[in-house]
């Protein structure tokens, strides 16, 4: 047991944690900030494995803009703020399949790597992983950056109601006169 | 460093955002229980790069760092198509989304 194991089980502890808090708690605002903490604990998970630069990135898209973008659909559906009680459906299928998932993953890990001590790999710093990224994986880089342009183009066509909008049978304009001109 | 203690976590943490997925109605809360299975993948992915440092250095670090980036994409677009539910029909719980009725879009009603 070595300050590194000890290190991965607190952080493990307040992931699993805040991870438990999100999907039982009644507050859909404070699920989203119990997120904040279990991201923020695999972020220094990262960090104790020696992946530097994924737990900055993870800080930085996870905790800084997945949160508040889920933060700001939960504003924009006007989400009730305080306890709602019709947030979840009934439990005991979930609690199967989840458990059985979790557990049985936990076990088959344990089984495969048992009590083995592996030494702590280099710091994946911002200079090696550029090499690992632009050497090896330039192709998936690239395919990715697509992916994410598509992604993009996808999110705004959707969220405007002008684009593609089925012309209704009665000749009436699929969208409504002064909305077409805010358009 | 023992490896066991990061993947039991994964796993467990992967089990949690099953459970979410599984017990949630409202959307966001499916999306963030999404979120918490991808963050178990990529835990996996980063703990992989240590017990096979020789094999592939930083290969499973670089995965990560992907998953990510699919990650952000597949919530922008999760979470387009939640607020133009919520516009068109003001409903966020995904057991109530009717799949078998063809939409119809009645004129003004359509938009917002």
């Amino acid at each position: 047991m070595t300050v590194a194991d000890a290190l991965l089980l607190a952080l493990g502890a307040i992931a699993v944690g805040g991870g438990a808090l999100v999907v039982i708690s009644s507050h859909l605002v404070r699920a989203g900030l119990y997120l904040v903490v279990s991201l923020g604990a695999i972020a220094g998970l990262y960090l104790v494995l020696g992946a530097e630069l994924v737990a900055w990135v993870q800080v930085l898209v996870y905790v800084g803009a997945v949160v508040v973008l889920l933060l700001f659909a939960v504003m924009l559906t006007r989400a009730p703020i305080g306890a709602s009680d019709d947030l979840d459906r009934p439990a005991w299928p979930a609690l199967l399949v989840g458990g059985g998932v979790g557990l049985g993953l936990a076990v088959l890990l344990a089984d495969a790597f048992r009590w083995t001590i592996h030494p702590l790999p280099r710091n994946g710093t911002a200079e090696r992983m550029g090499e690992q990224i632009f050497g090896n994986w330039v192709l998936p880089f690239e395919v990715i950056s697509i992916l994410l342009l598509a992604a993009l183009v996808g999110a705004i066509v959707l969220s405007r109601p002008d684009i593609g909008a089925r012309p209704p049978e009665d000749g009436a304009p699929a969208v409504p006169e002064p909305e077409r001109e805010a358009a | 460093m023992h490896a066991v203690i990061p993947y039991v976590i994964a796993a467990l943490l992967f089990g949690l955002g099953v459970y979410g997925v599984l017990r949630r109605r409202n959307a966001i809360l499916v999306l963030m229980a999404v979120e918490l299975m991808l963050n178990a993948v990529n835990l996996i992915f980063v703990t992989a790069d240590v017990t096979t440092a020789a094999a592939a250095p930083h290969a499973g670090a670089v995965f990560a760092l992907f998953v990510i980036v699919l990650a952000a994409a597949e919530v922008g677009v999760g979470l387009a198509i939640v607020l133009q539910l919520y516009r068109l029909r003001k409903i966020v719980a995904v057991d109530e989304v009717m799949l078998e009725a063809a939409p119809r879009d009645e004129p003004g009603q359509a938009v917002r």
